[in-house]
């Protein structure tokens, strides 16, 4: 757990892959390709990359225009740009005909950091949650994010993946193999099941080997597919462990939290808590006191997994 | 130049798909007449004329491209695949209706033929962009041709992506301004003081040419000479008249958004000759 990768990093390091095997690829930016880590791409391939400039809403549809000339192009901005300066066109010119665009979008969440506020995005799950045929992919870790960036672009159709400026731990090993839409079962237990996503599955781990070295045994599972939801893997863990706790670096309005609600309610409810924004705007400061400030702590998970027991009937 | 017969023929195309626009709208009760009829000319001379195309092969990988940006306008686009041949007219009266092939909105998944999915307006331009970038790169020589209107390019989306246009030098591509002067609130210049359209698009780089937008002869001219204009975007503004060939539509703001009730739509077909 010594080597720490940025999800966007591994992203750009994903896409020259793409670009080596698959001459569809595309990729477009909007004046942040240093940032966002196309520019590896870029450079690499520079008559299959596309400068926008910082015009989002141009660069989305596109994004749309070329997955309608045959080919499969990655959109990149930072997650606030990507969902909510260009939700409309990411609406109605890519999610509703259907089209084979993935939005890769970085510096999501509040680990964002000291831009603030105004550039943490803490609604874009929300926002491509509920789009029709949105595929929502939410990496936790650099491995994860490789593997996925290449499942997405072999998967046909729209697909949002959520990504972070921040070094994070590296989890899984090299031969791990994630799948789209299967949740990820990574410690077992009996006592609750905490349901993390994203940059928040570290956390929720060392949450879960505290607990266990207190006598509590807690499930943990990956969920890098927020939509289609893995609603099977979700309905046996009520059904097993009886408790539940979701945990994401976004708001519970509309993300995680809400996704897995849903399917509980539905199918089996059990106590339910949830660690994530609580309908509050982020602001400037360090990703770890940020994290602090806002409730993103594993002591802010151990406490909710336990309050959770605690409302087993 | 178009020969006589072809000018003839390409006539009654038109007469027949400003028909099709009107009995669509009197049987679905709701759609946009006005900004439908000043586009006619357009679509006949590409769809007839013009654009490479095959009604069985509706996807067939070489052919022109055309986007309807102003979505709204979709009975104009119907009109001309019936016409052509992408579906059966029988169609035609289920317009807007649940079910239907035909939506209020051009849906690619929904109706052969139609190219892209629009009707939010400002984004068909960043859309017929890409579509040019994808023939560039595949050395696919079809065209791009795609139709604002004139309200349209007050959304701010369109500039960005005339922008886009000049800075790949897109010359794959044609645009098209259906400048009738008119949108829903009413006087284009009323609603938003947008005073010569072509000036602006030629600031931002774009070869401007202004034509009489019902005149065959000078469609037929203006896109031969963007067909030959390299290295840069061209842009047609066409003058035209909101909901023409219909004496009681023309020049009216009120006929944007409303469909014509039945003795409206007979007095229509009548003035037609379609009666």
């Amino acid at each position: 757990m010594s080597q720490k990768i940025a999800t966007r990093e591994a992203y750009g390091t994903a896409l020259v892959k793409l670009g080596e095997t698959n001459p569809q690829i595309v990729v477009l930016d909007a004046d942040l390709s240093k940032s966002t880590k196309t520019a590896t791409f870029a450079k690499k391939f520079p008559e299959r990359f596309f400068q926008m400039g910082i015009a989002e809403a141009d660069m989305m549809a596109t994004a749309g225009g070329l997955a309608l000339g045959g080919k499969i192009p990655f959109a990149s901005t930072f997650a606030i740009f990507a969902t909510g300066r260009a939700y409309e066109q990411v609406r109605n010119t890519i999610g509703y005909p259907g089209l084979n665009v993935k939005i890769a979008a970085t510096h999501a969440g509040i680990t964002v950091g000291e831009d603030g506020g105004s550039h943490q995005s803490i609604e874009d799950i929300a926002l491509m949650r509920a789009i029709p045929g949105m595929t929502v992919l939410n990496p936790a870790d650099a491995v994860e994010t490789e593997k996925l960036i290449i499942a997405a672009a072999k998967h046909q159709g729209p697909v949002y993946i959520r990504l972070g400026r921040e070094n994070v731990p590296i989890i899984f090993a090299d031969d791990y193999q994630p799948e789209i839409g299967k949740a990820v079962k990574l410690r077992d237990g009996k006592a609750a099941t905490i349901f993390a996503t994203g940059i928040m599955v570290e956390k929720a781990l060392q949450a879960a080997d505290e607990l266990n070295t207190q006598g509590t045994t807690v499930r943990v599972i990956n969920i890098h597919t927020i939509k289609p939801l893995d609603t099977a893997t979700v309905i046996k863990a009520a059904w097993e462990t009886g408790a539940i706790v979701t945990v994401e670096e976004h708001s519970i309005i509309g993300g995680l939290a809400s996704a897995v609600a849903e399917t509980v309610v539905q199918n089996h409810p059990v106590p339910m808590e949830f660690v994530g924004i609580k309908d509050r705007f982020g602001q400037s400061g360090t990703p770890a006191d940020l994290l602090t400030e806002y409730g993103l702590t594993t002591k802010n998970i151990i406490t909710a997994v336990q309050k959770a027991i605690g409302r087993k009937a | 130049m178009l020969n006589e017969k072809q000018l003839t023929s390409l006539t009654e195309t038109a007469r027949q798909m400003r028909g099709d626009i009107i009995q669509m709208l009197a049987a679905s009760k709701s759609g946009h007449p006005g900004g439908s009829l000043s586009a006619v000319e357009l679509l006949a001379y590409l769809y007839f004329y013009k654009m490479k195309l095959d009604p069985k092969n509706p996807k067939l990988p070489e052919r022109d491209r055309f986007v309807l940006s102003k979505g709204h306008a979709a009975p104009v686009l119907y009109a001309a695949l019936v016409e052509r041949g992408f579906f059966d007219k029988s169609h035609l009266t289920s317009l807007r209706q649940l079910n239907s092939i035909l939506q209020g909105h051009p849906d690619l998944k929904k109706t052969p033929g139609v190219d892209a999915s629009t009707g939010s307006l400002g984004q068909g331009l960043s859309i017929s962009n890409g579509l040019a970038l994808a023939g560039r790169l595949d050395q696919n020589p079809y065209h791009v041709y795609v139709l604002m209107g004139d309200g349209e390019i007050e959304e701010g989306q369109v500039w960005e992506a005339a922008m886009t246009s000049v800075h790949y030098k897109l010359d794959n591509l044609t645009a098209f301004l259906d400048y009738n002067h008119l949108q829903i609130d009413g006087a284009i210049e009323e609603v938003k003081s947008m005073t010569n359209p072509g000036a602006r698009f030629a600031a931002f780089g774009w070869e401007v040419l202004e034509i009489n937008g019902h005149d065959f002869n000078e469609l037929d001219q203006a896109i031969t000479t963007a067909s030959q204009i390299k290295g840069k975007p061209t842009i047609i503004i066409m003058n035209t008249v909101k909901g023409k060939g219909i004496s009681f539509m023309e020049n009216q703001a009120g006929w944007h958004g409303t469909a014509p009730k039945p003795e409206e739509a007979a007095q229509a077909l009548q003035e037609l000759g379609l009666a």
